[in-house]
């Protein structure tokens, strides 16, 4: 067995094995833990070509008969000892936490966090399902028509297979695609070159629990190959900054998945017992190292927002660096220390314009960004902006980094713009009634709930179903 | 032409170069542009170069020379009052490059119909060339090589210049769509012609291919140039595109140097394709870009040096815009290849190729 795994594109489930290899790095080493074949992109043309093929193969199952191997195969990627590409490696979940965190950054308890939100998608596909399509019995995606709550009806597939861009941040990401199986749709996957595990341990996990193997594609491949993913797939996830997003928002066969811009809103009711608050701002902010569509990005107050940004510095700026096996660690690594350099000379440059304040720097040790261990992070950093329109008022970034900033709460909806989730701390009917009437935000929790909680039977960025079917109309005759 | 050791090709090289050097620089024989040259240069390399070594004693040749000068200067005295061809070199925007010629091309690829087989390209049939035609050499090379295998060809035309600008521009829609309205041509020619061969670029026949069944469709062999073509990329053509039952044919050339042919891909390579100057009439070094004069060690990258050497056209350590890798004499090539061209610096930096 050669020493260093190899994890070959899978075409239609076929390793190939290209001539051309990446090496996936260890992030704070620089070993070469893995080489991964990189396919051209008239490689995915060839094979979309006969995608059919593979959605021949996944029709042969019955929805429930894929529910019930997706639920397996969370099983198997939780705890299961699984192929590591095509020389003979194997991958324990040990294996995997210890590989990933050591080249995505993520320390060990947030790669298993990671892992317990994908097994808990993969083993929960049914309720999944219901929520998506709001009860829609099985047998009707089926025979392609049936009846519900007495009315006909029949749902049609919008496309061949599902394309997946991946981005290399944060694995759960993956738990996006997982429904796609049990619809029997393919899936052609381009992963992060950061972060190929968690695609592979996918695939890998899905085929030891029966699913066939021609229903997954693995095309690691460049900007030109990923470009084909999304003009080849009838439909298509794509990952990427606010750009990406603006280029294919209003596209119908992409669904963009970029910045959440999500955030905590308290309400002038509220306000005065704001330090009742300040853990699930914490924890909103840092959960998962920062790097979440769902992690708070800003705070938004109608008053103590110099005192509120003084106590979450003072909390998060305790956040350091630790080892990534310490069951304590709260910050990720950077796996390119090219994006840490970005983001901490966007956040210098954003706090050359007059009216904001690290309030971080005065209570975290060493700069924003450090080397810890051979390994690039970023320590956390809250920004008090004095008005919504500064720079740094409403950004992302991939660490923990929020924006703390006074608006009168008559004035908050008008300022905050589109917000993956919205946390609003109030009782007030009118302003609740204002939160569910804003088209602005996607997923709203009202009360003192972490932004990142998610509901799985709940869509909170696109709904699977209505991306992957549409209804026609559908008379038969007796 | 064939050698049998290293040494016969040196041999026989240096005895052509010897030969040329004397006819560019002789009064009654040598174009005004070498002679001008020498006089102001001050020494006389008809006496000085003898061997390949002594052609270090030439500076590296200025493309400016081929973009500012008047064609004519070009011309040698034994060819005064002879009609010369006007080539122009690939797809850059401005003036371009030009290079004067008669029978080099002919030459040049009259000896490369020895290289490709009739299995692939059947004598006495049709062939199409789908790529820049325009004012390149290449035109009228392959209606030559065509020609003399009997054949005739049909042409499509794709300019690459306006890709060029296409890309650089991000217009990657109207790139796109160009390079579909050339397939479209290519297609249409492949459905109602009978054509056993095909000149063209990778990628264009890639999205050839993705159009029409070219085995059905009655193509044996390909014959490919233009752009980098790494091994992955040689194998996708080979396996995938081709379906290793067409014949392969990768070339490295251009306007001025004529037509490098590589030698037949076997399972050592891993598709590894190694190109070999049409000696004597072009040397390829592979030399080391911070210090041209040194040739880079067997199996190692540097930037790609050309000398042509023929009578109508003398061009001594030109730098090319490429880099590859130097490899050892093999097969009927006594003489040191270069493989894996790619733009010069392309490791470095984004280079627009487009579809050319």
């Amino acid at each position: 067995m050669d020493s260093l795994p190899h994890l070959p594109a899978l075409r239609r489930g076929k390793p190939y094995e290209s001539l051309e290899k990446t090496d996936v790095l260890d992030h704070s080493t620089g070993k070469v833990v893995a080489q991964v074949s990189q396919v051209n992109a008239g490689i995915l043309k060839k094979d979309l070509q006969r995608i059919g093929e593979a959605r021949a193969a996944l029709r042969k199952f019955t929805v429930a008969e894929l529910v019930e191997i997706s639920s397996k195969a969370g099983e198997f990627f939780l705890n299961g000892t699984l192929p590591l590409g095509d020389r003979g490696h194997t991958q324990s979940a040990d294996d995997y936490v210890r590989t990933l965190s050591g080249t995505s950054g993520l320390p060990h308890v947030m790669v298993r966090r990671n892992m317990a939100k994908i097994h808990y998608a993969l083993t929960h596909v049914q309720t999944v399902l219901n929520g998506l399509t709001r009860g829609l019995p099985f047998d009707v995606i089926d025979r392609g028509y049936g009846e519900q709550s007495g009315a006909a009806v029949s749902y049609y597939p919008t496309t061949q297979a599902l394309g997946l861009v991946m981005p290399s941040n944060s694995p759960a990401v993956n738990s996006l695609w997982l429904p796609a199986v049990a619809l029997k749709t393919p899936v052609v996957i381009k992963p992060g070159r950061e972060e190929p595990w968690t695609p592979y341990r996918l695939i890998q996990a899905f085929i030891a629990a029966g699913a066939p193997a021609e229903a997954f594609g693995f095309y690691p491949t460049d900007h030109e190959g990923a470009g084909e993913v999304m003009r080849i797939c009838g439909r298509a996830l794509i990952f990427g900054d606010a750009n990406t997003v603006a280029q294919y928002r209003d596209n119908p066969k992409f669904s963009v998945h970029g910045p959440g811009f999500s955030k905590i809103l308290i309400g002038e009711d509220a306000i005065d017992q704001w330090p009742q608050y300040i853990d699930l701002m914490v924890a909103s902010i840092s959960d998962n190292g920062g790097r979440s569509c769902v992690n708070a990005s800003a705070v938004v107050v109608p008053r103590f927002g110099r005192e509120i940004a003084e106590a979450l510095a003072q909390k998060l700026g305790a956040m350091a660096p630790l080892r990534s096996d310490d069951e304590g660690a709260k910050l990720s690594g950077f796996a390119n220390p090219k994006m840490a350099d970005y983001i901490d000379g966007a956040i210098e440059e954003g706090l050359k314009t007059p009216g904001a304040e690290d309030v971080t720097a005065r209570h975290r040790s060493g700069g924003r960004k450090v080397i810890f261990e051979g390994g690039t992070f970023l320590q956390p950093t809250i920004v008090h902006c004095d008005s919504f329109s500064h720079p740094l008022a409403n950004r992302e970034f991939l660490c923990p980094y929020a924006s703390v900033v006074e608006v009168p709460e008559a004035e908050m909806l008008s300022v905050i713009g589109p917000s993956l989730v919205v946390t609003a701390v109030t009782k007030d009917p009118a302003f609740t009634s204002q939160l569910l009437d804003s088209p602005l935000i996607e997923r709203l929790n009202l009360g003192p709930i972490s932004t990142m909680k998610i509901s799985w039977d709940q869509p909170h960025e696109g709904n699977m179903f209505e991306f992957l079917y549409r209804r026609r109309s559908i008379e038969r005759a007796e | 032409m064939t050698h049998s050791t290293p040494e016969a090709a040196q041999a026989q090289l240096e005895a052509h170069l010897r030969e040329i050097i004397h006819w560019h620089f002789s009064p009654e024989t040598g174009s005004p542009f070498w002679l001008n040259w020498a006089a102001k240069a001050g020494w006389d390399p008809r006496s000085e170069v003898h061997t390949v070594a002594d052609l270090q004693k030439f500076p590296h040749f200025q493309d400016e020379w081929l973009r500012d000068l008047q064609p004519e200067v070009w011309v040698p005295k034994a060819f005064a009052g002879r009609p010369f061809n006007i080539f122009e070199t690939g797809g850059t925007t401005g003036m371009p490059k030009q290079r004067i010629g008669w029978e080099d091309y002919k030459t040049d690829y009259s000896e490369f119909s020895e290289k490709i087989s009739d299995e692939h390209f059947p004598r006495n049939h049709f062939w199409l060339m789908m790529g820049p035609t325009g004012p390149r050499r290449l035109r009228l090379a392959i209606e030559h090589l065509a020609n003399v295998r009997g054949s005739s060809c049909y042409f499509i035309d794709l300019d690459p210049r306006w890709v060029k600008r296409l890309i650089s521009n991000k217009q990657f829609d109207q790139a796109k769509a160009y390079m579909d309205h050339v397939v479209d041509q290519a297609a249409n020619i492949l459905k109602h012609r009978k054509v056993s061969g095909l000149f063209t670029t990778p990628k264009l026949l890639e999205a050839l291919a993705e159009r029409v069944d070219i085995w059905d469709a009655g193509i044996r062999g390909v014959f490919c140039g233009g752009t980098t073509m790494l091994p992955q990329y040689v194998r996708f053509i080979v396996e995938e595109v081709l379906e290793n039952r067409i014949g392969f044919y990768p070339t490295y050339g251009n306007t001025l140097m004529g037509l490098a042919a590589s030698v037949p891909l076997t399972p050592e390579d891993q598709y590894s394709i190694t190109y070999y100057a049409p000696q004597p009439r072009a040397i390829l070094r592979v030399v080391d870009s911070e210090n041209t004069a040194k040739t880079v060690d067997y199996d190692a990258w540097g930037r790609v040096e050309l000398t042509t050497l023929t009578k109508e056209f003398f061009m001594p350590r030109f730098l090319e815009r490429d880099e590859a890798i130097r490899r050892k004499p093999r097969g009927q090539y006594a003489w040191d290849g270069v493989a894996e061209v790619r733009p010069f610096g392309a490791m470095q930096k984004n280079i627009v190729e487009g579809v050319y």
